[in-house]
């Protein structure tokens, strides 16, 4: 095996690959080979290393100088000035936003300081095609460990002990779990892996099974040993094309190694994985509606009980885990539950993923311990709200969770404290919103989202949903009164109780936390007429002054509805019946005579 | 490659691919571990940078010993060419110069291993190397 001096990872994210960086793998490989270091420097493609919006990364080892924002057409001068003269090509480099200065290091990044990184240990670097990288990093030693020194009830409490719950929102108890599948007596059992990850914005399941694929397969087949069951399937959404393609490579791999398949490892233990595909809509993710679109069904959920653990797929016991809480799974049997506990709260142990959108400076992909504060994840890790303006609200949870405001900044993240602040920690979308964001706007949003994805199995949720977004169009248009304000907090509570399934009984969440944290900005809306956020097109108004405005006539020229009237050099005016708020004026006048009311 | 057939068979599997991503994991905390900087402009390589980079990564690690090699850009010391800047862990970096391969041998064998001190230290106030280092 050639011994390499130098190795150079390339994020082989979404992302990035998006980016061109295919391209700029296929570039460094050739000026390599031009200037005869092939056989010193290795260039490798990677997981996601978090940082997208930077993308494309590269990441030089090991003097672990980190670049972003790569172009193909950079490869000759990284290999040139880096590889070969030993000098960091300075304008590659990330630039901090506060101080202006150029970081070499990710580690000394705000970005990655307070990051542990335990679900995406490998995501930027390892190789996720190549199943020798897996196993160099302890890649299915756990499995072994397993299957050759534990007894299923062993490795169950080992689980139960480190205190993980599941990452797919719920936030049950992965270990008891388990053992409820395992109890139940049956022929056959399966195990399950929630791919399906509907949240709008979130991508968190979508970059580890792209960067580290070998884990959550190994999880699988410690989950099967221990609930007994031989077969494993992944619900994956078909939109996911690149985790699709990795996913199949780590299986064909796998089961070359004779690591997924019969007596693996010699222990007479059989399991092999299986793939299975969504369309993509929200509430397969519920995991009784899932296993009925895997039995070839219409997506839409039943009762619980029963539980899946007792009758699942083709009405045997499965066991349902998402993609994260699968992969955390090898690193707790091989580091041991005490490890995994002494990170975290007290109810929540270890780190969530979550994706970092919206209105702040770093967005990207995060791993935090439990009890890190809003604060620290917005301001540290995300580098504060972009443009200098003020931070308003972060949404977690999405579509199920509520927002959170500057009260909430200094609250230890993990599932209890969410739930006590009225939102929820969801499976790790967080969206941060700035003082433009209009709170009405926001709830209208996401029940724009669920009253498209509702099943329409249950009335609550497919009329009830339905009727909460008409009122809150109506209150964003000004035409929503007091009395709207009523209906709506007693219809989302009637949503809330009524709702056959998670999707229901949650979907009402984002107005209910608005309500309760920006009801000044709804009374606004329904009393005065006005978006204090200045959001609402129909509740704001373009108005000239009189005094200011010289009448140069620029600004009726650009109004593309002849809304404007006025004799040169005579004060001009907007007809508001006309104006479609468009803003053309605003921006042409070029005595600030124009103000939005 | 054959089928994992035990535990025993997946472990001996890993240590063999363990050198795959030895050198990224070393990298990840450079502060436990040897560091040697080799300087690597025009000048070094010329004078022979090259082969004393990969004489020292081949020894070290013949002797098994836990070390980092990176190469940077000048250091400021053309006249002294081939330099390196040993760091043990702990410790201050020191700058060697003139560094041929016998001289490497004894870097490795007395400074590294024994932490005595060899000839050919170039003293420097550490500050101004770092400055120089981006040139
Ligand atoms: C509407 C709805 C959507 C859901 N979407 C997902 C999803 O995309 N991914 C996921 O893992 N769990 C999702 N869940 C939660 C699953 O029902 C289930 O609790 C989870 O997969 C269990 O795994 P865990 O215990 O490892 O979290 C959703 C639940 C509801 C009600
Ligand atoms: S709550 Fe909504 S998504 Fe769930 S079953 Fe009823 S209609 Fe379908
Ligand atoms: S562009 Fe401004 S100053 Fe000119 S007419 Fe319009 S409002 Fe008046
Ligand atoms: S906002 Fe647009 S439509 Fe309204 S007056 Fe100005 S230019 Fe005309
Ligand atoms: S896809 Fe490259 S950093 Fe996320």
């Amino acid at each position: 095996m050639a011994k390499y001096k130098n190795h150079v990872l390339v994020c082989g994210g979404t992302g990035c690959r998006a980016s061109q960086g295919e391209e700029i793998v296929q570039n460094l490989n050739q000026v390599i080979e031009e200037n005869g270091i092939e056989n010193d420097v290795q260039v490798v493609r990677t997981g996601c290393f978090g940082f997208c919006e930077k993308g494309p990364v590269v990441k030089m080892v090991p003097d672990n100088t980190f670049y972003v924002q790569v172009k193909p057409e950079d490869a000759t001068e990284i290999v040139k000035e880096h590889l070969v003269k030993g000098r960091q090509v300075e304008r590659l480099l990330f630039t901090d936003p506060e101080t202006k200065e150029r970081i070499s290091e990710s580690k000394d990044m705000g970005f990655y300081k307070k990051q542990i990184r335990i679900a995406l240990r490998n995501c930027g670097f390892i190789n996720p095609e190549n199943i020798d990288e897996y196993i160099a990093r302890e890649g299915y030693a756990a499995l072994g460990k397993a299957l050759t020194e534990m007894k299923p009830e062993e490795v169950i409490k080992e689980i139960l002990d480190s205190g993980l719950r599941g990452r797919g929102g719920g936030g049950f108890p992965t270990g008891l779990k388990w053992e409820l599948t395992r109890k139940v007596e049956a022929d056959q059992k399966y195990v399950v892996c929630n791919a399906d990850e509907g949240d709008p914005g979130a991508f968190m399941d979508r970059s580890i099974l792209e960067g580290d694929p070998h884990a959550v397969l190994e999880a699988m087949a410690i989950n099967g040993y221990c609930t007994g069951a031989s077969i494993g399937l992944i619900y994956i959404r078909a939109e996911y094309p690149l985790a699709i393609e990795r996913l199949k490579i780590a299986i064909e791999q796998a089961r070359e190694y004779g690591l997924l398949g019969k007596d693996i490892m010699g222990t007479g233990f059989d399991f092999d994985v299986e793939m299975r595909y969504g369309a993509g809509a929200f509430v397969c993710g519920e995991e009784t509606s899932l296993i009925h679109s895997m039995e070839g069904l219409r997506g839409e959920p039943t009762v619980k009980p029963p539980f899946p653990s007792e009758s699942g797929y083709k009405g045997k016991p499965t066991n349902v885990n998402n993609v994260e809480t699968y992969a955390n799974i090898p690193v707790i049997l091989l580091e041991g539950a005490k490890w995994f506990s002494s990170i975290g709260t007290e109810k929540s142990k270890g780190t969530k993923v979550f994706a970092l959108a919206g209105k702040v400076n770093n967005v990207g992909l995060i791993e935090v311990p439990m009890g890190t504060t809003l604060r620290e994840v917005i301001f540290d890790i995300g580098g504060g709200i972009k443009d200098g303006k003020g931070f308003k609200a972060v949404q977690t949870g999405g579509p199920s969770g509520g927002c959170l405001t500057e009260k909430h900044l200094d609250i230890p993240i993990d599932y209890d404290n969410l739930l006590a602040c009225g939102s929820m920690m969801g499976s790790g979308g967080m969206i941060v919103m700035d003082e433009d964001d209009c709170m009405v706007s926001m709830a209208k949003f996401y029940l724009d989202f669920t009253v498209e994805e509702s099943c329409g199995k249950c009335a609550p949720c497919r009329i009830g949903n339905k009727r909460l977004y008409e009122m809150l169009d109506k209150i964003t248009e000004g035409k929503g009164t007091e009395e709207d304000l009523g209906h709506l907090r007693n219809l989302s509570n009637v949503i809330k109780d009524t709702s056959l399934c998670g999707l229901g009984q949650t979907s009402p969440n984002p107005v209910l936390s608005t309500m309760e944290n920006f009801w000044d900005e709804y009374v606004a809306h329904v009393k005065e007429d006005k978006c204090p956020a200045g959001q609402c097109k129909s509740l704001m108004q373009y108005v000239i002054s009189e005094e200011t405005c010289v009448g140069c006539t620029l600004c009726s020229r650009v109004c593309p509805v002849d809304a404007i009237t006025g004799d040169k050099k005579a004060p001009h005016i907007i007809n508001q019946e006309t104006c479609i708020k468009c803003g053309a004026c605003y921006d042409k006048c070029k005595f600030a005579a124009i103000s939005i009311q | 490659m054959s089928k994992v057939k035990s535990l025993a068979d997946l472990r001996k599997m890993k240590d063999e691919l363990q050198s795959k991503v030895h050198l990224r994991e070393q990298s990840d905390n450079p502060e436990k571990l040897v560091q040697v900087k080799v300087s690597m402009a025009t000048c070094g390589i010329a004078s022979g940078a090259k082969e004393i980079m990969n004489y020292m990564i081949d020894e070290m690690d013949n002797q098994a010993i836990e070390a980092l090699v990176t190469q940077t850009g000048c250091m400021g010391f053309c006249h002294a060419e081939p330099t390196i800047e040993v760091t043990l862990p702990n410790n201050a970096p020191i700058v060697y110069g003139h560094v041929d391969q016998k001289r490497a041998e004894e870097i490795i064998n007395k400074y590294i291993i024994r932490g005595e001190l060899v000839d050919g230290i170039i003293p420097v106030n550490y500050e101004t190397v770092k400055e120089n280092k981006n040139d």
